[in-house]
């Protein structure tokens, strides 16, 4: 299931201005690759590069390579499409669909794509993926109930379980915990501990404590003032970037010392 | 407020003092009084009126309402000192304001339902005027026309609306079409309706030749005034489904078309319905445009591609201004046809309320 990720020389675009330049890593499969850095500096923008949902935006636009297993994410027959049906994404604020029960939201990404799908399968679908993102108890009672009457940790969990039960290779995390609770976002890092088992994990956030409890690997991104582009300073296994960092920068950063 | 700031820094005793001179507040109007000054507002404009001159319903309340504004602010002001008094006289002003913008709605109900029900039976229903001369006759030919031609009218002007939105709010983006488009769209909301039955005339002649006059070019116009008001409405409430809805559709690997069809339009629909409702409301009593292009006829006529069509708005001006005898059987028709097409706009806002309430986003909660 889970996939390696290598990205060249990639430069992200919003018109004519360069938000992030000339980024390169790899992102491991089956374990947890955290981004941090200050606000600004492009770390959601690169995340959304990864599944092509960059290019939503008006004017967006990047260049270089992303592959997923060798094949080119960015490559001229390639669909943005099926790259988003490979590669899940969750993101900062919980956003269940509004019109939608609970199960219909895990059922979202089947349903919304017209695929047919018997009931039982159905059913079995919801309750893995409910399972999966550790929600399955709590909801399990109120299945028909609308997604939005969830509290904001429960409703993150089943943004999870609607991205994992597409049954992507890779899923792409914004900032998942920034607006929760401790105890929500405690239910969500063990998620991830689970999940990355099956999956290869990136996640954006801005609770280094996070990021180092999590991750295995860490990258640093930085920029060097307003108007300038983002980069990646240092990547590499998240000890290393906590204890012993290369970079002085990575160092005042993870310290505190910053700014 | 104004004490606590700074007395968190203060020793308690003299947060107590400051409390104790500034904090306790004379007497309120009691609601006995305050049902007092207005009950003698009224009765002191009464006297003066029925002193100085007659009696009145309009110059009465005016003159009430004037005395008790005077009344309430120096009774407020000398009790509950001078911000209380200048609330009262606000809160007065602005009810009287109120209920003058409700005196006029009120009154128009009251004239059409009063006069309305003379003829509000079952013939009226029934019946067309084919034959009638005087007494009689009904409006059945005026309501079909009136139901077919907005039929009509919404079932093109709806789907050209909401995929004109659609291309605006998610297609477009700020391009040079979208701006034209949406300029246009403002122009035509504030076009003059004979000038778009003008239009559909012109538009005809073309075809037809001068002179022709069928429901369908009565649609055609009215479709002129009612696309704007279509496309502006579903515009609004497409901009106000959030665009994390939209990511997090896009995120799931679906298609741009069944984002919007499946999320964007659902979501919205609530406003969606209310809009195009009231969009049928704003048509369905429009008379110039059907006068120039429908025309008038005693007959039912129920096929749209041929011939006049009778409409209930076209109905009501014909009953007034070429009455026959005797006129008052034509001025009674003419208000029955007034409030048949008043409770049909009202059933409209009634189904939109309905449309909003069942089809918006439930909360859970």
């Amino acid at each position: 299931m889970s996939k390696l990720i290598e990205v060249t020389d990639l430069d992200i675009y919003y018109g004519d201005f360069l938000a992030v330049e000339n980024v390169s890593m790899t992102i491991e499969p089956k374990a947890i690759t955290a981004l941090i850095g200050p606000s600004g500096c492009g770390k959601s923008t690169f995340l959304r590069s990864l599944n092509r949902m960059h290019e939503v935006i008006p004017g967006a636009y990047c260049k270089g390579n992303v592959t997923m297993d060798g094949q080119n994410l960015y490559g001229k027959n390639v669909d943005p499409v099926s790259v988003r049906r490979r590669i899940g994404m969750v993101f900062q604020r919980p956003n269940p669909f509004p019109t939608m029960s609970i199960k219909e939201n895990v059922l979202a990404g089947v349903k919304l794509n017209n695929t047919k799908i018997s009931k039982s399968d159905a059913n079995d679908l919801v309750e893995s993926s409910l399972r999966g993102a550790n929600l399955w108890e709590e909801v399990k009672d109120r299945l028909d109930q609308p997604g939005s009457g969830l509290s904001g940790g429960q409703q993150q969990r089943l943004c999870i379980a609607r991205t994992i039960a597409i049954q992507p290779d890779v899923v792409l995390m914004d900032e998942p915990c920034s607006a929760l609770d401790p105890i929500s976002t405690l239910a969500i890092e063990d998620l991830m501990n689970e999940l990355k088992n099956e999956y290869t994990i990136v996640i954006v956030t801005h609770n280094m404590q996070q990021a180092a409890r999590v991750s295995d690997r860490t990258g640093f991104f930085n920029i060097a003032g307003t108007g300038k582009p983002g980069k990646l300073i240092e990547f590499d296994d998240t000890e290393k970037i906590f204890s012993n960092p290369a970079n002085k920068a990575t160092e005042d950063y993870v310290s505190g010392r910053f700014g | 407020m104004t004490t606590s700031t700074p007395a968190r820094t203060e020793p308690t005793s003299s947060r107590n003092a400051q409390v104790e001179t500034s904090g306790i507040k004379p007497g309120r109007i009691s609601q006995a009084l305050h049902a007092g000054i207005l009950i003698g507002s009224v009765l002191l404009a009464l006297g003066l009126l029925y002193v100085f001159g007659t009696v009145s319903l309009f110059p009465l309340l005016m003159l009430g309402a004037a005395i008790y504004l005077v009344v309430i602010y120096v009774v407020g002001r000398a009790i509950e000192g001078r911000r209380h008094g200048l609330d009262r006289f606000v809160t007065g002003l602005v009810t009287t304001f109120f209920l003058m913008a409700l005196i006029p709605l009120l009154s128009v109900i009251w004239t059409v339902v009063s006069k309305g029900l003379a003829r509000f039976d079952a013939e009226f229903f029934t019946w067309s005027m084919r034959g009638v001369l005087g007494e009689g006759g009904g409006a059945y030919h005026a309501i079909m026309g009136t139901l077919i031609i907005t039929g009509i009218t919404t079932l093109l002007s709806v789907p050209i609306g909401i995929f004109a939105a659609i291309y605006l709010v998610e297609y477009g983006q700020k391009g040079r079409l979208a701006k034209a488009l949406t300029f246009f769209v403002d122009v035509m909301t504030g076009i003059p309706s004979i000038v778009a039955g003008l239009f559909a005339v012109a538009l005809f002649t073309l075809f037809l030749g001068p002179g022709a006059r069928m429901g369908i070019i009565g649609s055609v116009a009215l479709m002129v005034l009612m696309i704007p008001v279509v496309v502006r409405s579903t515009e609004e409430m497409l901009r106000l489904v959030p665009n994390e809805l939209r990511e997090a559709s896009y995120a799931l690997g679906v298609p741009k078309w069944l984002t919007i069809s499946k999320v964007v339009l659902p979501t919205a629909a609530a406003g969606i319905g209310t809009g195009v409702t009231l969009a049928i409301a704003r048509v369905i009593g429009e008379t110039a445009p059907l006068l120039v292009t429908v025309g008038t006829t005693t007959n039912l006529n129920v096929n749209p591609f041929d011939g006049r069509m009778q409409t209930l708005p076209v109905f009501a001006y014909y009953s007034y201004a070429t009455p026959g005898i005797p006129r008052e059987a034509f001025t009674e028709r003419m208000w029955a046809a007034v409030l048949t097409l008043m409770l049909i706009v009202m059933t409209l806002n009634i189904i939109a309320r309905l449309i909003s309430k069942f089809f918006a986003p439930k909360t859970g909660r």
